[in-house]
């Protein structure tokens, strides 16, 4: 249960929905909810596989990804700031939206609306050998995991700072808790709610793309619930980047030991529901209790 | 509600629903496809035969329930986003019924199975209404979570303890004959209305118009529909008015999830007559739709489940006799939704700028939408 295998697969498991619920964190730090994660988790998915196909590019396909979830959060964004509507409704509809969009377009461009055909994934990352022992060195620690990988990781470093201490992290809180006070102090809340759900979009994006470009392909519906596991994982790790990395990697964990035990005695429906479960106590307070930002929901 | 409210009300789901079809006949034509001919075929689908109705009536049956689910709890403030889950507890509590008392006579056992439906579905959202009520936590996460912990549970027994014996496939033994909902071809054969024998079409349908009128019935001629609507517009003064607000949270939690525990009464008392493993694929998620484009009112939801039956009938028909994929009609009900909310919001804001003008008091813009801070 402990092998370095499994270990292993849990990092990848774990990856798209670290860089989800980073997303999520984003967008109700802001004070706004976002449960259209799983939506634009599988439109990032799609656009990474749509972008690889036609360049070859791998790295295309992850701009890609970026970008669409940029743009289908640009949705969730001004029905639920601009309109004011509810955040819940929006997210609903933009992930019924996400699914409806990926599996049309996907027959429009491959002729099934099933699954695309096999694409290159992506090249780990690796220093030519020829640079000596160091390289081989640095390679081993660089080239064992694709590479979105580490940059999920290193998001998660990036995110705790900008949060934390810098001024833009200080107004995104802070709109998120009390946004008559940022208001007051001349700020923009609209333009900080707008900053989070964008950037929850551009999270989750890539998020999709790693997942896809993981497998190479993609197939309908292949955010499977993820975008919905990120969005417990950022409630469990009380809405801080540290926290969601910690809950995702414990998901990933029992993700990968379900994989291993599949058909053995370990009924793997009770490991996939560990998540939930887990959530439901964390929001009753069992084991300490996860508070999410005053003014989440609201709209102002 | 003055004149221009109430017309309102009316207008921004027709609106919706309307721009959502010219948007999607701007989708068939950048395809190179003529929107008319793709909507003449979805609309034949859906109406040109009775066989045709009789399968747009079954597949509204499931999306009133869902839809009475969703806005009977968003009446009382509180957004049940775990329709899925509760009717698939639902169903498995109706189908264990089923299985267990096959000895009882069809005019006990079907009154046991349909409040066994009801019963799970009522106990799953029991759960979140009650954590909603006693600690605070908001229900939409719970609701979601156990949308998930319902579909594994019921999996694992399924697949693990419950299944046929000799079948590969992923579900239940059939219940006993007797629990079985009677289909409608027989009956409305009588009156001259032909509907094939083979049309899945059952008495679901009627519990479905039921379930309309009694949550009409609760909502507006009882006191707990007083007291639920009276905490949905505004908790805090229900409660100075002496209303047990956490009791009628769980009342409204309760009531709904029964609701939607219901759809066991189409899926497997009239139709499958087993339990399935995955059966509804999104059912209670179409509930959410489904209510909001009725306003959360009774009749509401009866309209536009009909409306969302009749797309997803008519799907079928775009996917066998056009080169559009089926899909086409996901996408018109997300830009439905999408519309429709973003529409409410418009009229809301529009009907408090004309009521406050009326009144003289210049109400800013930001206020309208009843939320706001």
């Amino acid at each position: 249960m402990f092998e370095l295998a499994v270990l292993d697969s849990a990092l990848r498991m774990a990856t798209p929905l670290i860089l989800a619920s980073l997303g999520g964190l984003f967008s109700e730090r802001s004070g706004v909810v976002n449960i259209a994660l799983e939506g634009i988790l599988l439109t990032g998915a799609f656009a990474s596989i749509v972008a690889t196909y036609y360049t070859g590019n791998p790295w295309a396909g992850v701009f890609a990804g970026v970008f669409a979830g940029v743009l289908i959060s640009l949705i969730h964004a001004i029905v639920s700031i601009v309109f004011k509507a509810d955040q819940i409704v929006s997210g609903v509809a933009i992930n019924l939206l996400a699914m409806g969009l990926t599996q049309f377009l996907t027959w429009i461009v491959w002729g099934s609306s099933a699954n695309s055909p096999s694409v290159q994934g992506m090249a780990h990352w690796s220093l030519p050998e020829i640079w000596g022992p160091v390289a081989r060195g640095v390679n081993v620690v660089i080239s064992h995991y694709p590479p979105l990988v580490y940059v999920a990781l290193i998001l998660v470093a990036v995110s705790h700072v900008v949060l934390f201490r810098t001024p833009f992290g200080l107004r995104l809180r802070a709109t998120g808790e009390h946004p008559e006070a940022v208001d007051t102090l001349g700020v923009s809340v609209h333009a900080m709610r707008f900053a989070g759900v964008l950037l929850s979009g551009a999270f989750a994006g890539l998020g999709g793309a790693f997942l896809a470009l993981n497998t190479h392909q993609f197939v309908k519906n292949m955010s499977a619930g993820r975008g919905f596991i990120a969005l417990a994982a950022m409630i469990f790790g009380k809405w801080s980047p540290g926290g969601a990395l910690a809950a995702c990697l414990l998901f990933g964990y029992a993700e990968a030991v379900q994989m291993g035990f599949q058909g053995q005695a370990v009924p793997t429906q009770f490991v996939q529901m560990i998540p939930y479960v887990l959530t439901m106590v964390a929001l009753v307070g069992v084991i300490g209790r996860a508070r999410p930002p005053a003014a989440i929901g609201k709209p102002y | 509600m003055s004149r221009f409210a109430r017309l309102s009300q009316l207008l921004s789901p027709l609106v919706a629903v309307a721009a959502s079809f010219l948007v999607g006949g701007l989708v068939v034509v950048a395809i190179g496809e003529n929107p008319f001919h793709i909507y003449a075929i979805l609309f034949r689908g859906a109406f040109g035969s009775v066989d045709a109705i009789g399968l747009v009536l079954f597949n509204a049956v499931p999306l009133i329930f869902t839809g009475l689910a969703v806005a009977f709890a968003f009446r009382a403030g509180l957004f049940n986003i775990g329709g899925e889950g509760q009717l698939y507890i639902g169903a498995f509590v109706c189908t264990l019924a089923g299985l267990a008392f096959g000895g009882l006579p069809a005019l006990v056992l079907i009154p046991l199975l349909i409040l066994a439906s009801a019963a799970g579905g009522a106990l799953w959202a029991a759960v979140p209404g009650f954590l909603k009520a006693r600690f605070g936590v908001h229900e939409v996460i719970n609701t979601i979570m156990m949308n998930f912990i319902a579909v594994g549970l019921t999996s694992y027994f399924v697949i693990n303890m419950l299944r046929e014996p000799g079948q590969m496939t992923p579900q239940t033994s059939e219940i006993a004959f007797a629990g079985h909902l009677p289909r409608l071809a027989d009956s409305l054969s009588l009156i001259g209305i032909p509907l094939p024998q083979a049309n899945p079409l059952n008495f679901s349908l009627v519990l479905a118009l039921g379930a309309v009128l009694l949550a009409w019935y609760i909502l507006y001629r009882t006191t707990l529909g007083y007291e639920i609507r009276a905490v949905g517009m505004n908790a805090k003064a229900a409660e100075y008015a002496g209303i047990n607000v956490r009791r009628t949270l769980v009342m409204a939690m309760v009531l709904s999830g029964a609701f939607a525990g219901l759809v066991a009464t189409n899926e497997i008392m009239g139709f499958r007559h087993r339990f399935l493993d995955n059966f509804s694929s999104g059912l209670g998620f179409m509930g959410i739709a489904v209510a909001l484009l009725g306003k959360n009112t009774p009749l509401g939801v009866l309209l536009a489940a009909l409306l969302f039956a009749v797309l997803n009938t008519g799907a079928l028909e775009i996917d066998i006799f056009t080169d559009v994929p089926r899909e086409l009609i996901l996408v018109l009900q997300a830009v439905t939704i999408i519309l429709v909310v973003v529409g409410n919001e418009v009229f809301a804001r529009r009907v408090a700028a004309r009521e406050g003008r009326a009144a003289g008091v210049p109400l800013p813009v930001t206020e309208a939408s009843g939320e706001t801070k």
